[in-house]
């Protein structure tokens, strides 16, 4: 486990913001050098604090309107594999994310699409067809945020 | 609106968003300079909203992620913003999310391990606000994570 200090969490804290700025201008938010603030980054992603970035893109302005969590549970387990399943949603260019969870279904999918009738089409045509789905609830996102987390 | 070169960019850049701009315009098949320019566009159409960088919790000793799925009392005016406001103070919270549908809002939380999550949950998530009914689902994995837009 890495153990962080104080000027770590404020690194990751600045960089979870906005993992373009430069070790200059971070460093001098912080109160660091810029080698030494530049070092402090390398240390974090090579230790594996940091697993990479992520472009903020603006989902409705590249035209998806529509965002659905989809609870998945399958019907036929033993009969159909996990392994097939996981393959053939994840292949879904619409399917964000696919989690495996312990709970009330086995998979949650977070789908993406330009509006209603195009999140029809793709439950109707890719999810319901996968094999072994079972039951499927639906919650449409309304809003959601990201929160820095314990750091 | 977006053209076919401004999709090949995105595409080639939420694949991997640690490519520099050589080589993002390399492998989208356009020079530098429209690279560049492409970029400035998007960003300042606010398509292109920024970047963050990923923290991997469980490299941090954060072993224990749950979705809570929260019901609230809606004859209260204030359930959500009471509630919200309430969920954002607690740094195990990762993301929250409001939905239309069986859920009214779910929480994503991570713990060390589940005698933390205990404490969590019952200090500082059965205190929240307005909550009429709650379901914990527990990650196993993920399968898919890259939220990557299919545009």
């Amino acid at each position: 486990m890495i153990e962080l200090d104080e000027l770590d969490r404020k690194v990751l804290r600045a960089l979870q913001e906005d993992a373009t700025l430069s070790a200059g201008a971070l460093g001098r938010r912080i109160g660091l050098s810029q080698p030494a603030t530049w070092r402090r980054i390398k240390r974090l992603q090579e230790e594996g604090a940091i697993k990479g970035r992520r472009l903020m893109l603006d989902r409705e302005k590249l035209g998806f309107g529509v965002t659905v969590f989809l609870g998945v549970k399958l019907a036929t387990k033993g009969r159909v594999s996990l392994e097939d399943f996981e393959r053939a949603v994840s292949a879904i260019p619409e399917v964000q994310t696919v989690e495996h969870i312990l709970g009330l279904y086995d998979y949650r999918l977070r789908v993406v699409a330009r509006d209603i009738p195009d999140f029809e089409r793709v439950l109707r045509r890719r999810v319901m067809t996968l094999p072994g789905v079972g039951n499927v609830e639906a919650n449409v996102l309304l809003s959601e945020e990201r929160r820095p987390g314990p750091i | 609106m977006l053209d076919d070169t401004d999709r090949r960019l995105l595409r080639q850049f939420q694949a991997d968003p640690n490519l520099s701009t050589a080589e993002l315009a390399e492998k989208a098949g356009i020079t530098q300079a429209t690279c560049w320019r492409r970029l400035e566009r998007l960003q300042a159409r606010g398509v292109l909203r920024g970047q963050q960088a990923l923290i991997d919790w469980r490299a941090l000793g954060y072993e224990v992620e749950v979705s809570l799925r929260v019901t609230l009392d809606k004859t209260q005016p204030r359930a959500f913003d009471d509630f919200l406001a309430a969920a954002r103070e607690v740094p195990e919270v990762l993301e929250i999310q409001t939905f239309l549908g069986q859920v009214d809002v779910r929480l994503s939380v991570i713990a060390r391990d589940m005698a933390h999550y205990q404490q969590v949950y019952r200090s500082q998530i059965l205190t929240l606000p307005h909550i009429s009914d709650l379901d914990a689902l527990m990650h196993v994995a993920r399968i898919k994570e890259d939220q990557v837009l299919p545009v």
